[in-house]
């Protein structure tokens, strides 16, 4: 049976921005059946975005939905859980976005542990801006800004989010769109900051410039690149050379946030 | 006993072209007509539904 996407989104917002071939759509289709299994409420959900091609995917959304500056989505998302703790609170965005624009309120709301979801989709390049380099664009790769190949390693965004705390962290890509809703559901129902990364493609300004003949071969190589992480407990690392891991690939239980700071004000109350 | 054809709706003003559903049809059911997806082979269609669930544009619906 056709899954009913309609309920969750806009009335008139369809057709979408995204140019052909752009996984950013296959994602949001996950996040939406996401939500429906994890029967989150429209009113007690909030999707907050910053400045990209993937953060124009709260105004599609039929939710509370946040539609911030470049890179903030982080810090606005974390006022709106302080005001409202009892509120589901999804952030969206790209790479650019969470990385390198907002990196530092990333890394910082990773190291709170504040009970949100990070969906980020990695295409490996600034889409809407016109193709400039991201810190997650590979080493050796074009872009606009980097016309002869670019100099810079690329950042892990997975092993960026266990490093500064985050407390449930899982990689997916736009190939495998069963798997999107899977993580984004366990995702939402953990409870801490969570950071779902799902690569995708950027056919118009990654593929063109990097020898990509069409948003199929860009798929496929999604589709090569990707290992689960129980496969790659087999494998040696010459065979896990130029591969990413995908599926669940750190979760943990530490203090949360707003739970601590309820504490706070409990103790400012001069309870003991 | 006669096969029970499932339904496959095609929204051309969301299509974008972008043949996904047609290289991801593991039946060759779809087919892209000038811009847009099309159903070719409708007797073909086994229901796996991947047309629908990897179209990027919301524009495809799969009712069995």
């Amino acid at each position: 049976m056709a899954f009913d996407y309609d309920k969750y989104l806009r009335p008139g917002k369809l057709p979408h921005i995204w140019c052909p071939g752009c996984g950013h759509g296959i994602v949001m289709k996950g996040l939406i059946r996401a939500i429906d299994a994890c029967g989150l409420e429209k009113n007690n959900t909030a999707i907050v975005s910053g400045i990209g091609c993937a953060s124009r995917l709260p105004g599609y959304m039929d939710f509370c939905t946040l539609h911030t500056a470049h890179g903030r989505a982080a810090a606005f998302a974390t006022g709106v859980k302080m005001a409202k703790p009892e509120m589901n609170v999804i952030l969206v965005g790209g790479d650019g976005d969470g990385t390198a624009i907002g990196g530092n309120h990333f890394i910082h709301a990773c190291r709170r542990n504040i009970d949100m979801t990070y969906l980020i989709m990695n295409n490996n390049i600034y889409g809407m801006t016109g193709g400039q380099f991201s810190p997650c664009t590979p080493t050796g790769a074009k872009a606009s800004t980097t016309p002869y190949g670019n100099p810079d390693p690329a950042f892990d965004i997975a092993k960026l989010a266990i490093g500064a705390g985050a407390t449930f962290v899982a990689r997916g890509t736009a190939y495998h769109a069963t798997q999107i809703d899977k993580l984004i559901a366990e995702a939402i129902q953990h409870k801490g900051f969570s950071v779902v990364e799902i690569l995708d493609d950027c056919p118009t300004t990654y593929g063109r410039r990097n020898k990509f003949k069409s948003v199929i071969e860009m798929m496929n190589r999604l589709k090569e690149i990707a290992v689960p992480v129980k496969a790659a407990e087999k494998m040696s690392p010459e065979q896990l050379e130029g591969k990413i891991l995908t599926g669940v690939l750190y979760k943990a239980e530490k203090p949360e946030y707003t739970g601590e700071y309820a504490k706070v004000i409990e103790r400012a109350k001069g309870a003991k | 006993m006669e096969k029970k054809l499932p339904t496959i709706e095609i929204i051309e003003k969301y299509c974008k072209g972008c043949h996904i559903c047609v290289e991801f049809c593991p039946t060759k059911v779809l087919e892209m007509q000038g811009f847009v997806a099309a159903v070719k082979n409708l007797e073909a269609c086994i229901k796996c539904m991947q047309c629908e669930l990897r179209c990027p544009d919301f524009a495809i619906k799969v009712t069995a």
